[in-house]
Order: structure tokens, then sequence, then C-alpha cells
């Protein structure tokens, strides 16, 4: 009788498991990663994101941003690349979270995405681009004339 | 209710080209009102672009992306001329938007 319970018990809880990390796969996909956006620094999106140690320069990652930008509630930031990326993001060194933006490219899309962001002050800029498995980067510095995330 | 997107999506030699404004206030949890709290965080957390039902761009905004969002994103295999390019984003309070426009 114990004996049967406890198999009962083990295997309930091996299914259970079973579950939930199959509910974690499909979840990830398609939820906003909090702990990158909620990470303060670049070194610690880097390690949300998997990547071991701070990722590679690469010139095959274009980063696309402004040298001034006279405001800073405003700035255009762009990432290309020719590698065969699948994940890319964009990081503002001196925010309070530096993560800004993530894209997830699927089959169809090229890899290049633009946007806006705001930065509180002068800061570097990074674009990160994941191919093949691997983090690649590169940087910018962007000088403010009008911080963006003040009062 | 949300204010409807801004979304041009136009092919030229087999990619297409295409750009969003949201309409959003993006607030980053970091100000202050006039009563000296902090205004709390909303902004769209996000957005995922459709063709025929399948993601083909994903993006995950933070409050770090301006007031308004702007994206801009190129699509290079399996989308023509013609094809729905169905857009939704999603903000941190659980509100969302759809809107739909034709590739021309």
């Amino acid at each position: 009788m114990n004996e049967q319970r406890r198999t009962l018990m083990q295997l309930t809880a091996l299914v259970g498991l079973m579950a939930s990390s199959g509910l974690m796969t499909t979840a990830e996909a398609a939820a906003w990663n909090e702990a990158a956006f909620k990470a303060k620094t670049i070194d610690d999106v880097v390690k949300v994101f998997g990547a071991s140690g701070m990722p590679e320069r690469s010139d095959a990652v274009n980063l696309r941003a402004p040298d001034i930008a006279e405001n800073g509630a405003v700035v255009p930031v762009g990432v290309e690349t020719t590698l065969n990326a699948t994940q890319m993001a964009i990081l503002v060194e001196k925010n309070p979270s530096a993560l800004a933006a993530m894209f997830e490219l699927s089959e169809g899309a090229a890899p290049f995405a633009s946007t806006r962001v705001k930065m509180g002050q002068t800061s570097d800029i990074y674009a990160l681009v994941k191919a093949d498995g691997k983090w690649f980067m590169a940087s910018k510095e962007v000088k403010v004339t009008l911080g963006g995330c003040g009062g | 209710m949300a204010s409807p997107m801004r979304i041009r999506a136009t092919e030229k030699d087999g990619e297409v080209d295409v750009k969003v404004l949201m309409r959003h206030i993006m607030e980053t949890g970091q100000r202050k009102g006039g009563d000296g709290k902090p205004i709390p965080a909303w902004y769209i957390e996000t957005v995922d672009a459709q063709v025929g039902g399948i993601t083909v761009f994903l993006a995950q905004l933070g409050p770090a992306v301006s007031k308004d969002p702007f994206l801009h994103f190129k699509l290079n295999k399996g989308v023509n001329k013609g094809d729905e390019l169905t857009i939704t984003w999603k903000d941190n309070k659980g509100e969302s938007r759809t809107d739909t426009t034709e590739i021309k």
C-alpha cells in the first residue's frame, strides 16, 4: 500500500515536471523576457542571454546611431548584420536598465531592425546579435545634449 | 481603447519594408508626478508581426523605447505583394491592439 502510493507520487511529480518544462518552452517564445529587461548593466543582460562572457566584437554587426542626439527622448537606433542572425538587441549602457529592445527574427525576416530609444545621458549604445548560437556585438558612443528620462 | 497603428509595408525587389508607428505613452516608471509620487511604468512589451498566421518578426520592448514607438524591419522570404500583415502589440497592463495592412 505504502509502496504503491510512493510510486504514484513519484509518477505524478515526474509528469508535473515534464508538463511544466514543456510549458516553459512554449511560453518562452512569446513572453516578454522580464529578467533581461530588469537587468541593470550590460554584463547582467548578457548573462540572462546565456552568453559566456562579453560577446565578441564583429565588423559584421552594423550599429546605426547618431553621434550627437539633441533630444535624448527620441534617439534613432538601428541594427543590421550580414550574419545569420536569430536574435538582435539594443542596449544603452547608462540607462537605469540597459536593455532597450530585442528582436526575434524567424524565417522570413531580414537581419535588420530599427527603432527609437530614450537616453538619460551621454552613453555607449550596444548592438548585440545572436547568430549560429553565438553572440556578437558592436558599440558606439552617442552624446546627449538633453536627457530623455528625467521629469 | 488604444489608438490604431500606422503601418506601411511595401515590397520592392523581393524584400518587404515594414514601418510601424504605435501610439503609446511608454511611461518609464522613473518619473515623478506633480505630487512627488512616481508615475507607474506603462509600456508596450511585445510587438508580434504575422503573415498568414505565422510570426515573422517579434520585438520585445522595454520602457526605454521612445513614446509612440517606431519600428522598422524587413521581410525577405516567403512574403509577397498582396499578403496581409497583421501586427499586434501588448503592454504591461494587458492592453493590446491589432491592426492589419496589405503589403503593397
